[in-house]
């Protein structure tokens, strides 16, 4: 049965969703093109996404630019793509399960270069060729990649103006270009009018608030340093590096400092360094980053410094799958570091949370003196989103505690009641101590005695689980006696197959803080559930392993995961949490 | 050629028939790089050098009753690799069959100055008389390719223009 | 090219590619080395099987793949140590270790040091192009000082890391400079090479026609022939202060003696060591 297509919702005969692939290969220029399409649809007042998808080549291969555009905010890539359109074929049906067509979609291809793969013509698609490189050569130094992206455009009557200013925009000073590019566009145009099949556009709703477009890594970025980051240190990886590259320039403008290391063991110390120095500093890595850091994360637990370290997951285990996403590292997030070593890990669900979840972290760590892991993966961190301005914590820079000059008998780790002691900053006279991730006493002496263990053991753990979180912890949306439990990017597909599945009554809980453990705001979150299903993107259901350690359960609780590699679809979570909210 | 220089006709042979080899090897290998770039024109355009260079090698085979082509371990070439043989630093990934043409064309021009330089070196005369032929024979090459390009379009402007980023691979 | 079978004898560079087509974008350097390893391996006889290929991550760590030898591609900066393993447990073996600028100078730049110290009979061959072309553009510890970048916008600031000065004060006890665009001679120099007895370290220029085009002017600038092997430390040290990073050749090949595990070994049986346990 197929599940219905929720996500090409109508109007009055207008598409309130409309998901457009353009491909190509060898210099097609369809990213760009793609770019060009959502800063389009964002100047029409349109909510839209961009992610893409890429042969191993790094430049020439094959490519696809996948853009959403929607009259209503999107965390999420759709069930199925209304149009593939294709400069050329050359390997294309590599992209063929990230490009799902069916019966009312439409293909555009240059019927010179052949066919279209079976793959794509065997979902009953049509298919309306159009002669681009024919035309383009007609238009004095015209380009197939324009062409497509104005008859895309007329396909979903996309306003020519926005068109034309989002085309301007990102040529900049390329003036020379704008006069065959808008020339192709319009012969793009031309082409659409004579194509039967169309998907217009909905009129999108007047906005109520300012739109940004950003990708979840810049979100983070930002989030940072709203939160008071003024130093990075950092080792590029795939898929953290554009975080650490807007970065970059950004702190400098506020007065910060990025440092590129060695590598991830040097960028973990040095961020160590720079905070037991006084200053919020952050790195960002994926897992085999993390994984090389964990020791010294063990080291800021010890010594009560305070640290972010941002993965931006990938598929793992090992150097896995570098450009697609999963949520494998839950396990060396929550588990990594060798002895007992309470700290944070949070994760944001959308591309707008990665900005509160970066800041929030930056806040939580700073007050509680530990390090934070943010969990984001590289779906949010390269999608390219329109958003509604987002939310940040709401909070001005949280300042750590800190010691007072001359404190006399200045105890750095004193066991304090709430467990968090002020931290002298070097520069404070009368105050020094030295950090250690040797166990030690109040004053910070190292000490092999059990009763210090003991008692900093406890203090540790007790700072984060005295500390009232507020209404961050989560995301609780919806009500009913069935629950869904999840994190990260999960959520977006979630979000909409519950919001297009009215029949269901499921209560939504988006985990944005891991660890600490919330039992006991998880159990009042699901008071009244009989049955709670638990949905992550790995392949052993490390969330739900965790949970089920964690807390105790009244309801039922059952897993949902997949391996990543490809994200969690609207129409696939609907489906299984239809069945399994008959079984 | 560093060591030693071919003083039989044999030997010659055997060195004119590696450098063929090498080349069409090359311009195979060379094929297969320029299609996982999607630049089929140029793909196929190596392809077709491929097995033109094939032919060359078979005659040289044919010409001297071989069987097998013999190993080219034992002949180093002073310039970079044989003379015939495509430097893989010259190419893009959008360059157009006028520029490997080009390429082609330098490659036979190398060839025809190598062999010429045994014509003029102190050698048996039988070798030596090898060595001519071979030279003309890699002009009447240089001349193919050279009509063969006048048949290609010049390369537009903006041939190299790639408007997207460089992707991550890894 | 056809997969070498572990009964043909191998002789020709081709029975050294393996099927697996390079996807690195053309113009890039590191042709030039699978070429010429594939002709020095040719020219050494070595069979395939004989041979182990251990790299990280990068462009350049990609080669494992495109040759018929076995092969071990790690994790980003600790080939030398997969390497070294390999090759202690397996002496028999000819042991080649291959990457970037990135990969061996910064993540590996520690192992680096202990690998031309400990001195273990194997070939380090670095494709230097002076940046990060895996992850698109930044600056590798070889990079300019002044080399602007996304991650290090108006360059790093930092003096650029020197790897054959690095590699003869640890202790390598080959150094050779080689160059992609000249693949004959860098074939010459990786047969002498991996017939030079401990470890030997070619640092191979090799230009990055993606992320830094302006490298294909190292045509211009490099001297082949420029540096002339000497066994003496003094005079290779000598020579390196007037090195700009072009001179091609060997310059160091010493007499140093090659790892080799201290102190007596025997085959005594397992069972043996029991007795000083037993009462």
């Amino acid at each position: 049965m197929t599940p219905p297509d929720h996500t090409a919702m109508t109007t009055g005969g207008r598409c309130t969703s409309v998901s457009i692939a353009l491909a190509g290969s060898g210099g097609a220029g369809v990213m760009t093109a793609g770019n060009m399409l959502l800063e389009a649809a964002a100047h029409a007042g349109f909510y839209a996404m961009m992610t893409r998808s890429s042969g191993p080549q790094i430049r020439g291969g094959e490519a696809a630019a996948l853009i959403r555009i929607a009259t209503r905010p999107i965390d999420c890539m759709a069930d199925r793509f209304e149009i593939l359109a294709a400069v050329d074929w050359e390997n294309l049906q590599r992209f063929s399960a990230e490009i799902p067509l069916d019966a009312g979609s439409l293909i555009v291809g240059d019927p010179d270069v052949g066919r279209p793969p079976e793959v794509f013509t065997r979902t009953g698609a049509a298919y309306a060729p159009v002669t681009l490189k024919k035309i383009a050569k007609g238009i004095a130094d015209g380009r197939p990649n324009m062409l497509l992206l104005g008859l895309v455009a007329g396909l979903v009557e996309l306003p020519e103006a926005a068109l034309h200013d989002a085309v301007a925009k990102t040529l900049g000073k390329r003036v020379a270009a704008l006069a065959p590019s808008l020339a192709a566009m319009a012969a793009g145009r031309a082409a659409a009018a004579a194509i039967e099949r169309r998907f217009s556009l909905a009129t999108p709703p007047p906005r109520e608030s300012a739109r940004w477009l950003l990708t979840g890594n810049e979100a983070a970025g930002y989030g940072a340093i709203k939160g008071g980051v003024r130093f990075v240190a950092a080792y590029p990886i795939t898929p953290a590096t554009e975080l650490l590259e807007w970065l970059a320039p950004a702190l400098a403008e506020v007065g910060g400092t990025l440092v590129q290391a060695e590598d991830e063991l040097a960028s973990i110390n040095m961020a160590i360094g720079g905070s037991y120095g006084g200053v919020p500093s952050l790195t960002a890595t994926s897992g085999p980053g993390l994984a090389l850091m964990v020791e010294s994360l063990g080291l800021a637990v010890a010594a009560e410094t305070p640290l972010v370290v941002v993965d931006v997951m990938r598929v793992g285990p090992s150097t896995g799958i570098p450009t697609k996403s999963e949520q494998g590292d839950l396990n060396i997030a929550l588990y990594g570091m060798h002895g007992d070593a309470p700290h944070l890990v949070l994760a944001p669900n959308s591309v707008a949370d990665c900005l509160l979840t970066t800041q929030w972290a930056v806040q939580l760590a700073e007050s509680l003196q530990c390090p934070a892991i943010v969990l984001s993966d590289q779906f949010l961190g390269q999608a390219r989103a329109v958003i509604d301005e987002p939310a940040g914590t709401g909070d001005a820079v949280i300042h750590r505690a800190v010691a007072a000059p001359g404190t006399t008998d200045y105890q750095r780790y004193a066991l304090t009641d709430n467990g968090v002691s002020p931290m002298a900053i070097p520069g404070t006279p009368g105050v020094a101590y030295t950090a250690d991730g040797l166990e030690h006493s109040e004053r910070g002496t190292p000490s092999s005695q059990v009763t210090d263990h003991t008692a900093q053991l406890d203090k540790r753990r007790r700072k984060l689980e005295l500390t009232d979180y507020g209404a961050h912890w989560a995301d609780v949306e919806g009500d009913g006696d069935l629950a869904v439990i999840t994190f990260g990017s999960c959520t977006g597909p979630l979000r909409e197959a519950l919001a297009h599945t009215p029949s269901l009554h499921v209560r939504l809980i988006s985990l944005r803080l891991l660890a600490p453990a919330q039992p006991g705001r998880l159990a009042a979150a699901l008071a009244g559930v009989r049955r709670a299903l638990v949905i992550e993107q790995n392949h052993t259901g490390q969330l739900f392993r965790y949970l089920r350690a964690e807390c105790d359960f009244a309801c039922e609780l059952t897993s949902l995961h997949k391996p990543g590699g490809a994200q969690f679809q609207p129409g696939e979570l609907q489906q299984h949490l239809l069945e399994w909210s008959r079984a | 050629m560093t060591g030693r220089m071919p003083r039989s006709v044999d030997d010659f042979m055997a060195c004119a028939c590696a450098m063929e080899a090498e080349a069409a090897e090359r311009y195979a290998e060379l094929a297969d790089l320029m299609a996982a770039h999607a630049n089929r024109d140029v793909a196929g355009l190596f392809a077709k050098l491929a097995v033109i260079e094939g032919k060359h090698r078979d005659q040289i085979l044919e010409q001297m009753r071989w069987t097998t082509a013999p190993s080219s371990h034992t002949f180093e070439w002073e310039t970079p690799e044989a003379p015939e043989t495509t430097d893989p630093g010259d190419l893009h990934y959008l360059m157009t069959p006028h520029h490997a043409l080009k390429l082609a064309e330098h490659n036979e021009q190398r060839a025809v100055e190598f062999f010429e330089r045994f014509v003029r070196a102190r050698l048996p005369a039988a070798v030596r008389k090898a060595a001519a032929e071979m030279a003309e024979e890699e002009r009447e090459h240089v001349r193919l390719i050279q009509e063969w390009l006048a048949k290609v379009p010049p390369p537009e402007r903006g041939w190299d223009d790639d408007p997207d980023p460089p992707n991550v691979a890894d | 090219m056809n997969q070498t079978t572990t009964s043909h004898q191998a002789s020709a560079p081709g029975d050294y590619k393996s099927d697996i087509k390079p996807v690195w974008c053309p113009g890039c350097g590191d042709f030039g080395v699978v070429n010429a390893l594939a002709k020095a391996l040719a020219k050494m006889s070595l069979q395939p099987e004989n041979v182990g290929i251990v790299s990280g991550i990068g462009c350049s760590s990609r080669i494992p793949a495109y040759m018929s030898c076995y092969g071990f591609h790690g994790v980003h900066g600790r080939a030398l140590a997969a390497g070294t393993g390999l090759k202690i447990a397996r002496p028999d073996l000819t042991v080649i270790v291959t990457g970037g600028d990135g990969d061996g100078y910064s993540i590996g730049g520690n192992h680096f040091l202990h690998a031309c110290r400990r001195n273990v009979d194997m070939t380090y061959i670095v494709m230097d192009n002076r940046v990060y072309g895996m992850t698109k553009g930044q600056a590798s510890p070889t990079t300019e000082p002044d080399w602007d970048s996304k991650l290090s916008p108006d360059g790093t600031g930092l003096r650029e890391f020197l790897p054959m000065v690095i590699a003869l004060a640890s202790g390598a006890n080959f150094i050779a400079r080689g160059y992609t665009g000249d693949p004959n001679s860098l074939a010459e120099l990786l047969v002498q090479a991996v017939r030079h007895p401990g470890f030997s370290f070619v640092e191979v220029l090799s230009p990055c026609i993606t992320f830094r085009p302006e490298q294909l002017e190292w045509k211009k600038r490099v001297r082949a022939g420029a540096l002339k092997p000497t066994a003496d430390m003094t005079r290779a040290t000598r020579r390196l202060l007037r090195d700009d990073g072009f001179d091609l050749g060997v310059l160091y090949a010493g007499s140093r003696s090659p790892y080799e595990p201290r102190g007596p070994r025997a085959t005594k049986d397992v069972s043996e060591l029991e007795r000083r346990f037993v009462l």
